[in-house]
C-alpha cells in the first residue's frame, strides 16, 4: 500500500450531517466480488438522477471541487458496516475525511484501506466550510507525523488523534494481516490457555 | 480464563480501601477473549465464531487466496446467503446475474475453504441473525462477528457480538482474531412496564429516538432493568439488533433463566453435562453490583409508546400519534440535514402521521423476521382484511421461522386476511433483490434502516414494529394499532 505523510490538497465539502454508508455507495451497487469499481458509484443517488445522469446541484459534479480530501458533517459513515463505502472512497481518489464525528466499524474500514479518518472540533470544520465556500481552491494539509490538520486559508491548525500503531501502519503501509499473521503462535498459546478454563 | 483486568476508570461509589472494583459484563467477556494487547494499539481479540454472507466475504476469500492461506479455524466459521436471494422461486436459478453470482461465489469458497455452509433451500437457511441464535450457534460468553452491522443482534445471548468490515473477515478467515480499540461501556436501564401494543420494537425505536443516531457510538451498551428481564429471547435480539442504529459497536444482556430456556435442545447447544457445566458458566456473566460504567441511561417503560419514524435515520422517530419536529425544535446546526430528510420524505415541520396513507408493507428482516413477529401480525390481522391498495410482503427469518407459522396455522390466518408467506432473506431490508419499492412511495417496515434510498431508490420507509405494520396492512394508512385490538391475545412474553 501507499504511504502517508503528508497531504495537501483542495477539498471537497459535503456539510451534510449523518452521511449514512448507504448513501456512500447504495446496496444495489454491492454485487461485485472484487474491490475495484466502486469509485464510479460513490454517492450514486445523490450524484446521478435515475437515467444516470449527473446532478448538477451535486457537489461531485461541481468542477469548482475537486481533490483528495472530503469534508463532511458529522457523524460520517453511520450504519452499514460495507467495507464497500471504504473502497468507493478510495476508488474516486479521496485519500482523507475530515468531519467532527465519524461511525465506529466505518472508521476501522477506513483505516484498513489507508483513507485516514481525521476528527476535528466542530469549529474547526465550520471554518473549513467557510473557506472552502469562499474560495473553492483552498488547502488543507495534513501532517500525520505531526497530527495536525492546517486550513491554508485561515492558517488554523487544529491537533488530531490516531493511535500509535495505526499511525505507524499508514507511515509504512502496512497492514493488521501482516501483523497478525506474524503472531501466529500467541494465537496457538491463547486457545490453549482458553480450552483449560472452562 | 484470562482473568486480566484492563478496566482503569474509577468508581466513584468506590466502597472500602482495598476492596475491588467490581467488572461488567462486557468486560468479563472481552477480557477473557484478549490474546494480546499491541504496544499503543488496538487489542487483539479472539473471535468464537464468525458468520459469513455473500455479500461482505468475497474479497476477503480472495484475500487468503492471494495470499496463500487457508482458514485458521474452519469449524468456528458459518457462511450462508441471505441478502441477494430471492423471496420467490428460490428453487430456479437467480434472475439477477450479478446476484447469483455474488451467491455462487459464496456457494464455491465455502465448500474451497471447507466451510459449515447452509445454502439456499438448506433446511436451516435464513438470515444470519436469525439462524445463529435459533440453531443454538450464538451462545452466551461467546465473541462473535460478521461482515454485517446488525451482528449487535447475537449480544442478547450474553455475547459481544458486533459488526465488522471485509478487511477484518479476511483477519478472522487468517487468524480468528480481530484487532479493535476497547469501546467504553454504557448501561441503559429500563424500569417498569410496556403498556398495551408496545413492543421491543418500540422499545429500541424509542431508545434511539431518545440518543440520536450516533449517540452511543464508541459504546458498548449492556441493556437492563425491569422491562428487559421480562422480555422474551426474541423481543431482546430485536433490541440488541437495533444497537448499532444508535452508533453502538453492539449491544448485550445478561443472560438468564429466559436465554437458558430458550437455548436448551437446540440445534447446536451443548447437550446432557455439557450443557449443565455451559450453564453454570453462564450464570457468572453478569455485570457485578459494584461495576461501573462510563455512562448510564435510565428510562421508564411508561414512557414508551407505539413508534414510528418520520424522517431517514432510525433516530427520528417518535410515538405514532405524535408530531414530527417544528423547525425551531430542531437545533440550528442540525437543521438543512432535517430539512432535506423531510424533503426526501414529503413531510412537513410540525405535522402528524396518524391517517397519511401507506403503499407498502413488510414485516420480516433479522429485526423483525421472528416467529414472535408473525405472531403479533397474525392476531391483529385475524378476521380482518388487507386494505387493497397495499401491497405486503411477509418474509419470514429462516426456514425455520417459515416452519414454525405454518406449525400453528398462521399461515391459514394471514391467507384468510389476504397476505401470502414469501421465502425467507433479508429482502426488502435492503432491497438487493427483486422486493423494492418503487420511487416516492410510503411503506412501513418492521426492519432496521430508513436511510434514502434503502429499499430501493426513492422509497420512503417508515420504520415501525409488526402490530404497526399489521394495522397500517389493514387500514392503508398509518393508524394506532392500540385502537383495533380489543380482540387480539398479543402479548410480548409468548414464551
Amino acid at each position: 500500500m501507499d504511504k502517508f505523510i503528508t497531504l495537501t490538497s483542495t477539498v471537497v465539502p459535503l456539510p451534510i450531517e449523518n452521511v449514512d454508508t448507504d448513501q456512500i455507495i447504495p446496496a444495489r451497487f454491492l454485487k461485485a466480488t472484487d474491490k475495484a469499481g466502486f469509485g464510479d458509484n460513490l454517492f450514486a443517488d445523490w450524484r446521478y438522477d435515475a437515467e444516470g445522469r449527473p446532478k448538477p446541484d451535486f457537489v461531485l459534479n461541481n468542477p469548482a471541487y475537486h481533490g483528495s480530501i472530503l469534508v463532511a458533517g458529522k457523524n460520517f459513515g453511520s450504519g452499514s458496516s460495507r467495507e464497500h463505502a471504504a473502497w468507493a472512497l478510495a476508488g474516486h481518489g479521496f485519500r482523507a475525511v475530515v468531519s467532527s464525528f465519524f461511525a465506529d466499524i466505518f472508521r476501522h474500514n477506513a483505516m484498513n484501506n489507508f483513507v485516514l479518518p481525521v476528527v476535528v472540533p466542530e469549529a474547526f470544520l465550520a471554518d473549513v466550510f467557510r473557506s472552502v465556500e469562499a474560495d473553492p481552491a483552498v488547502t488543507l494539509t495534513i501532517d500525520l507525523p505531526a497530527q495536525t490538520v492546517i486550513n491554508n486559508a485561515t492558517g488554523r491548525s487544529e491537533a488530531f488523534d490516531i493511535n500509535p500503531y495505526k499511525k505507524e501502519c499508514f507511515l509504512q503501509g502496512l497492514d493488521d494481516i501482516d501483523y497478525l499473521l506474524a503472531h501466529k503462535e500467541q494465537i496457538e498459546e491463547y486457545e490453549r490457555r482458553a480450552a483449560q478454563s472452562h | 480464563m484470562n482473568t486480566t483486568n484492563h478496566t482503569t476508570k474509577t468508581n466513584p461509589a468506590s466502597p472500602l480501601p482495598g476492596d475491588h472494583q467490581g467488572t461488567t459484563l462486557f468486560e468479563k467477556i472481552w477480557n477473557a477473549h484478549i490474546v494480546s494487547a499491541v504496544p499503543d494499539g488496538p487489542t487483539q481479540l479472539y473471535i468464537d465464531r464468525m458468520y459469513c454472507h455473500e455479500v461482505t466475504s468475497p474479497q476477503a476469500f480472495e484475500g487468503l487466496r492471494r495470499r496463500g492461506l487457508r482458514v485458521f479455524r474452519p469449524e468456528r466459521i458459518t457462511c450462508m446467503p441471505d441478502h441477494n436471494i430471492p423471496t420467490l422461486h428460490q428453487e430456479q436459478p437467480i434472475g439477477d446475474p450479478v446476484s447469483r453470482h455474488q451467491v455462487e461465489t459464496l456457494d464455491r469458497n465455502a465448500r474451497e475453504f471447507g466451510l459449515p455452509y447452509f445454502p439456499m433451500l438448506h433446511e436451516k437457511n435464513g438470515i444470519i441473525h436469525v439462524v445463529g441464535p435459533e440453531q443454538g450457534l450464538s451462545l452466551p460468553g461467546m465473541t462473535m462477528v460478521c461482515g454485517d452491522s446488525h451482528t449487535s443482534t447475537h449480544g442478547a445471548m450474553g455475547a459481544v457480538a458486533f459488526g465488522i468490515g471485509t478487511s477484518e473477515v479476511e483477519m478472522v478467515l487468517a487468524t480468528q482474531c480481530v484487532f479493535q480499540s476497547r469501546p467504553k461501556t454504557m448501561r441503559i436501564t429500563i424500569d417498569g412496564t410496556l403498556g398495551e401494543g408496545v413492543t421491543p420494537k418500540d422499545v429500541a425505536l424509542y431508545i434511539i429516538s431518545h440518543m440520536t443516531t450516533g449517540g452511543a457510538t464508541g459504546y458498548f451498551v449492556e441493556y437492563a432493568g425491569e422491562v428487559i428481564r421480562h422480555m422474551s429471547m426474541e423481543g431482546r435480539l430485536t433490541v440488541c439488533n437495533l444497537s448499532i442504529e444508535m452508533g453502538a459497536r453492539g449491544g448485550m444482556i445478561a443472560p438468564d433463566d429466559v436465554t437458558f430456556a430458550y437455548l436448551r435442545n437446540r440445534e447446536y447447544a451443548p447437550k446432557g453435562e455439557a450443557w449443565d457445566k455451559a450453564v453454570a458458566y453462564w450464570r457468572t456473566l453478569r455485570t457485578d453490583d459494584n461495576a461501573a460504567f462510563d455512562r448510564e441511561v435510565t428510562l421508564r417503560g411508561e414512557d414508551i409508546q407505539p413508534m414510528i419514524t418520520y424522517g431517514t435515520n432510525p433516530g427520528m422517530g417518535m410515538p405514532i400519534d405524535g408530531r414530527i419536529p417544528a423547525l425551531d425544535e430542531v437545533p440550528e446546526a442540525g437543521r438543512a440535514s432535517f430539512v432535506k430528510s423531510l424533503d426526501y420524505m414529503g413531510f412537513r415541520p410540525g405535522e402528524q402521521l396518524l391517517g397519511k396513507p401507506v403503499d407498502y408493507v413488510f414485516l420480516g428482516s433479522c429485526t423483525n423476521g421472528r416467529i414472535e413477529d408473525f405472531r403479533a401480525f397474525a392476531s391483529y390481522v385475524k378476521g380482518k382484511r388487507k386494505a387493497p391498495h397495499v401491497t405486503a410482503w411477509l418474509v419470514p427469518g429462516s426456514w425455520s421461522v417459515e416452519r414454525q407459522i405454518r406449525a400453528e396455522g398462521l399461515d391459514r390466518v394471514l391467507h384468510e386476511a389476504g397476505f401470502e408467506l414469501r421465502q425467507p432473506g433479508c429482502s426488502a431490508c435492503l432491497a438487493m433483490n427483486d422486493d423494492k419499492v418503487p420511487a416516492g412511495k410510503y411503506a412501513v417496515s418492521t426492519s432496521n434502516r430508513n436511510f434514502e434510498g434503502r429499499q430501493g431508490p426513492g422509497a420512503r420507509t417508515l420504520l415501525a414494529s409488526p402490530l404497526v405494520a399489521a394495522a397500517a396492512a389493514v387500514t392503508g394508512r398509518i393508524t394506532d394499532p392500540r385502537e383495533g385490538m380489543s380482540h387480539t391475545e398479543y402479548t410480548d412474553k409468548t414464551e
